[in-house]
């Protein structure tokens, strides 16, 4: 240590100040695990929920050995060889889809319920096995190629809202709660007693928050793509865009929500106030089309749904940035507006 | 010592400042020369926290004046920051931060000043330098926060009751620091509303009450001007046989002879002749005497003598 500190490239106050944000947050174990942990587990637990399914196997029931050897050769049918009794009451309750019994003159009898897709497959399928098995030959061959596309599952659609929802929470809270908690504490009076200037305060949030972003969207989207192939198909780079200006978009807000609030309550309050209408209606869980078309507009000029829209589209669309331009003025409008006002009426003390 | 041809560290003229309807300083004036340590006096609501803020270039002033080492707030704020150290009323410093990053973070804000390291040696707290802020006692905290303002090598130092809340250890350890500071020929400007800190770190005193000074000068001064050298306080008499107060007041060398909380307080030149002539008062009257104590007039004893009330009353 012979290099005085005012040489050296740490000694740049920029430099001083984004260290801080970046070490408070990390000495921080429940921001890491808000801001890490809990969109992956969120994300596993839904993709888990409603994952895809292979293709059902129905259950029938046969009454004689003989037919339930032939309805065997179906590897869709889960065959159960019931007495006659049994097998009307597992019909009766829906334990089996369709009973198969022998008629008169060597024929079969299917029971089922025709209003049942279920039991309408049943017979199919049932039928089919039964004349194969009795020498029936198919007069033209087939073959199946089965579809089973990424980028329309439900899966796909869940992850980019949660790297929104993910985006909007820990700009908002990273903003909101460092800033007032530095107001409450006096500190912001004691930094500005100093030489610092004032926008370099401000600059070291969105710094603090570009270095955090890459882990942040990182962690999500390789989440997504590792454990459920969930598809990014625009560019990197426009991807990149799109996380940068949805985060100082969102560290506006924050900054807006923060700029005159004294107390960590009633911060709390007002960044969910904020929030809450946004994760209901912005469409993270469910497609916000859901809502009457009178509140569309509104719900579209949220800044939640423009960053949500553009992510989805960018993502299982590979929309490009051009493409995206409706969701990115809404952005920027956000962004200039808040970060405008905040800087107005911010309480430096 | 004194210097009447050096220009002033600090002068302030006709300064007033009001919160919605109350008057927190009402046409202040004060001067402060280059190399001293000067005190502001007052209790609790006098204006001294308003007063060192409006110099530290934190507050507006509604009108007056206000020059600091030759410099105005509106024309050289940025001068002004580089030259200042400050301290504040209750700052409390990013609790997550060790003691060495946050002197480098305040380090990094000013354009020259001693190494970090350097600083916190001058503030004793090596031994924590890695230690988190939030794990400090108050006292190390308040040091870390005197450091903060040593980090730019300023000209001039404000600190706004730097002891309040500290243990008397603490308290000591923390003048010594400001002591040797004084020696380094830094112009010092210290709120307080502890007498003796006042009276053992400052070369001037302002006593401020109101928004006002009320009285200026060395404590000695003040000391000598408003009250005669000792303070004698009794507890004697009965209900049955109460004492006679305006006979205490013919005696020779005994002035200002007032009750509070059931004893009674006076003021005495010369001890040595003002006690037996009490003690023979007392016989006089043949009231009982339960209690005698002296000591040595103090600031306490001159802001109670102008106001009637104490420094530490709420």
């Amino acid at each position: 240590m012979n290099k005085t500190f005012n040489s050296s490239f740490a000694a740049h106050p920029l430099v001083q100040l984004t260290l801080v944000r970046f070490r408070e947050f990390m000495r921080e174990p429940e921001a890491l695990f808000w801001v890490f942990i809990f969109p992956i587990l969120l994300a596993a637990g839904l993709g888990i929920a409603f994952r895809n399914r292979p293709a059902d196997v129905l259950k029938i029931a046969a009454v004689t050995p003989e037919l339930a050897r032939s309805l065997k050769i179906e590897k869709l049918l889960d065959v159960q060889e019931l007495s006659p009794e049994a097998a009307a009451e597992a019909l009766r309750t829906g334990k089996v889809a369709l009973l198969a019994e022998p008629g008169p003159a060597a024929s079969v009898v299917y029971h089922f319920d025709d209003t049942n897709p279920e039991g309408r497959a049943a017979r199919m399928l049932a039928d089919r096995a039964v004349q194969r098995s009795a020498g029936r030959v198919d007069p033209v061959a087939s073959a199946d190629q089965l579809l089973r596309e990424p980028g329309s599952r439900y899966i796909d659609f869940l992850v980019p809202g949660l790297l929104g929802m993910n985006l909007m929470g820990s700009a908002i809270w990273g903003m909101g709660f460092t800033v007032v908690d530095a107001r409450r504490k006096k500190l912001i009076k004691r930094l500005v007693a100093t030489p610092m200037p004032r926008h370099y305060y401000l600059l070291s949030f969105l710094l603090s928050r570009l270095l955090l972003l890459v882990v942040e969207v990182g962690v999500v989207l390789g989440f997504g793509a590792v454990v459920f192939h969930v598809p990014v198909r625009g560019t990197l780079s426009a991807m990149a865009v799109l996380c940068v200006l949805s985060s100082f978009t969102f560290c506006a807000l924050g900054l807006l929500l923060a700029s005159r609030v004294q107390t960590i309550e009633a911060a709390s309050g007002l960044m969910n106030a904020v929030m809450m209408p946004m994760w209901i209606m912005s469409g993270v869980f469910f497609s916000a089309q859901r809502f009457p078309d009178m509140v569309q507009p509104a719900i579209k000029a949220l800044p939640l749904t423009a960053v949500i829209d553009a992510l989805r589209a960018h993502m299982l669309q590979g929309y490009s940035l051009a493409q995206l331009t409706p969701q990115i003025a809404i952005l920027g409008g956000w962004l200039v507006v808040c970060f405008g006002v905040a800087l107005k009426i911010f309480r430096w003390r | 010592m004194s210097q009447p041809a050096a220009k002033p560290a600090l002068r302030v003229r006709h300064l007033r400042k009001t919160y919605k309807d109350v008057v927190a300083v009402d046409g202040l004036d004060l001067e402060v020369r280059p190399g001293e340590c000067f005190g502001l006096l007052g209790p609790n609501g006098a204006g001294k926290t308003t007063t060192i803020e409006i110099c530290e270039g934190l507050t507006a002033l509604d009108t007056g004046e206000v020059e600091v080492l030759g410099l105005k707030w509106e024309i050289d704020a940025k001068e002004l920051r580089q030259r200042l150290g400050i301290q504040l009323q209750e700052t409390q410093l990013a609790e997550k931060l060790t003691v060495l990053e946050t002197i480098c973070l305040f380090r990094s804000f000013y354009r020259q000043g001693p190494e970090p390291s350097e600083v916190i040696s001058l503030v004793q707290l090596e031994e924590k330098s890695k230690s988190r802020v939030g794990n400090l006692s108050g006292g190390q905290k308040q040091r870390l926060a005197l450091a903060c303002a040593l980090v730019g090598n300023p000209d001039f130092l404000f600190l706004d009751e730097p002891t309040t809340g500290l243990d008397p250890q603490a308290r000591r350890q923390l003048w010594d620091l400001i002591e040797q500071f004084k020696l380094a020929g830094r112009t010092i400007l210290l709120t307080t509303h502890y007498m003796d800190e006042a009276e053992r770190l400052c070369e001037r005193v302002a006593i401020m009450d109101h928004g006002k000074v009320i009285a200026l000068g060395t404590p000695r001064e003040l000391i000598a001007s408003v009250c005669a050298e000792h303070m004698v306080e009794i507890s004697a008499g009965t209900a049955a046989r109460p004492l006679d107060l305006p006979a205490l007041s013919r005696i020779d060398g005994i002035r200002d002879v007032r009750t509070e909380n059931g004893s009674v307080l006076m003021q005495v030149s010369a001890l040595h002749h003002a006690v037996p002539a009490l003690l023979d008062e007392l016989d006089r009257q043949a009231v009982p005497l339960t209690e005698l104590r002296t000591h040595s007039a103090t600031l306490e004893d001159v802001f109670v003598t102008l106001t009637g009330r104490h420094l530490r009353d709420e």
